[in-house]
């Protein structure tokens, strides 16, 4: 990156360094920073919205409808999270194939379960083998993205589920008698309300996720903690920057960084906290009326 | 989800546009000299230079991707892609599950690192990589096999006390253990396996014999000597 990065042997320390933390593999490792925030950007609303569909499902008067929300919430739940991640993201993936093979390749006739081996169509593969790599990392960002929305979604449903059903019954009643419809109860009284009872659950859900973001490297995608481990282990002089085992230091710059974001969150989520107890009928909101 | 099914479509859209299949290369990147990510980021190490070599004489289009060792067989069988070209000895475990090409570097001699040279090598705490052969070679000796999922931690255990030695391919040992002020070989090398080869599918057997033809003309024009001098000095020559 420096003029001076020529011969990184003959620095001097400070401008050895210099050179060292700018080298292409340190770029693709403060990249991989940005991955993880743009993972936890778009999975958290994702996860909710399947959260949110999953506790209307479970509380829906039709009873297969109920059944769905609740057999997601407790199936997804009771899974471990590591076997979910190896399990369903090949099963997804494999099943995109299949059918896509089922779509272009009508006439294959070999089987496509064969032994050890999962052989689709070379047009079925997804992406295709001559798609230029980024394809292949944003189709596997994209199968991660929906792998943690799902698992986490199943969370935030059994929260939300429990927010919805923790609103005074008073309160729906008086509804009911103004003459709302059960939808406009739901919209009016029930989902502007429930948040207040949800968000301790849902921020319990964000600092997991925030904190489960290194099972990414299990999907393919080569995230933080890939790198701190990958740049910090001992390298020798088939290196241009030769250097011991400095794996400490990297997983101490990793340490800091999930600390300062879980401090964020935790000061987003008390200035969250505030705003939905405004004018509730909770020990929350009566301090926030007194003052 | 909207996120999901758009990409979804770009990406099956994009699959219609190009014929010719690109080769993908499955390698670890953590296992120099063989295979190890430099410093601008990319694959780079003796099979790199091979690859691109046999890639070239093959007149294959080829991509390099790099995957964890654990599951770098499964991940090849399931067709995330075509080869491994990761350091990986033949052996008849291995060949149950995927084909090998003809080996292109002669049977490696492993050897065991440790602090001292009289460490005890037959009941002594031996680390390995998971998945390798010297880890079931340890395995199936007197010594206690502790696995580790890189190279690198194998070395570093070593260091810090937690095991009394390790057992690599020397090829991989050498430059460590030169360079160190620490380390040491110990007891006798041990030859595993048989020769080093290119991974592919079973049911892969073009490609396999494209590269049989590529390694025979490497080995017969002295092309692969150089790199072996290049990257693996310590190693026999073909």
């Amino acid at each position: 990156m420096f003029g001076f990065c020529i011969d990184p042997t003959q620095l001097e320390t400070a401008r050895w360094l210099a050179c060292y933390l700018t080298t292409g593999k340190h770029f693709a490792f403060y990249g991989s920073f940005v991955t993880v925030i743009v993972l936890l950007l778009v999975t958290a609303p994702v996860a909710l919205a399947f959260g949110f569909g999953g506790a209307i499902a479970a509380r829906s008067p039709l009873l297969p409808l109920r059944w769905l929300g609740k057999g997601y919430t407790a199936m997804v739940r009771g899974v471990p999270d590591i076997a979910f991640f190896l399990f369903f993201v090949i099963a997804l993936d494999q099943g995109l194939e299949w059918m896509v093979h089922q779509i272009r390749c009508p006439d294959w006739t070999e089987p496509i379960r064969d032994g050890h081996e999962f052989r689709v169509c070379p047009q079925a593969k997804v992406p295709n083998s001559s798609a230029a790599q980024l394809w292949h990392e944003i189709y596997n960002f994209t199968l991660a993205i929906f792998t943690f929305a799902i698992v986490f979604g199943a969370f935030a449903a059994n929260v939300l589920f429990g927010a919805m059903n923790a609103i005074p019954r008073a309160q729906l009643e008086t509804a009911e008698a103004y003459g709302m419809s059960r939808r406009q109860v739901f919209r009016r009284i029930v989902v502007p309300q429930m948040w207040v009872y949800a968000l301790p659950g849902l921020s319990n859900l964000w600092m997991i996720l925030v904190k489960v973001t290194p099972l990414l490297f299990l999907l393919g995608v080569e995230d933080i903690v890939y790198w701190a481990r990958e740049l910090g282990g001992a390298k020798t002089q088939a290196f241009t920057y030769p250097h011991p085992d400095w794996r400490l230091y990297y997983f101490l710059g990793l340490l800091v960084f999930y600390l300062a974001l879980t401090k964020l969150s935790e000061v987003v989520f008390l200035h969250l906290m505030r705003r939905v107890s405004l004018g509730q009928s909770t020990m929350g909101g009566e301090r926030l009326r007194a003052g | 989800m909207n996120s999901l099914i758009t990409a979804t479509a770009i990406l099956v859209l994009g699959a219609t546009m190009s014929l010719a299949q690109t080769v993908r290369m499955g390698t670890e990147g953590a296992y120099p000299p063989y295979n190890f990510i430099n410093d601008n980021g990319e694959v780079d190490g003796f099979e790199r230079e091979l690859g691109d070599e046999l890639c070239a004489r093959a007149e294959l289009t080829c991509e390099w991707v790099t995957n964890e060792w654990d599951s770098i067989i499964p991940n090849l069988v399931s067709g995330n892609y075509d080869t491994i070209i990761a350091g990986m000895s033949i052996n008849a475990e291995r060949d149950e599950v995927i084909d090998f090409t003809d080996p292109y570097t002669l049977a490696d001699p492993s050897a065991y690192a440790a602090l001292s040279a009289d460490v005890d090598l037959d009941g002594g705490v031996i680390a390995a990589q998971t998945g390798t052969i010297q880890a079931s070679h340890i395995a199936a000796s007197g010594a206690t096999l502790v696995e580790f999922a890189t190279p690198d931690e194998t070395i570093a255990a070593v260091r810090n006390g937690e095991v009394d030695a390790v057992l690599a391919d020397k090829g991989f040992l050498e430059p460590i253990v030169s360079e160190s002020n620490d380390l040491t070989f110990a007891g006798e090398d041990i030859l595993l396996g048989s020769g080093i080869g290119v991974g592919v599918r079973e049911s892969d057997t073009e490609l396999k014999e494209k590269l049989n033809v590529a390694i025979a003309s490497m080995k017969e024009d002295g092309t692969l000597n150089e790199l072996l001098a290049k990257w693996l000095p310590e190693l026999n020559r073909w």
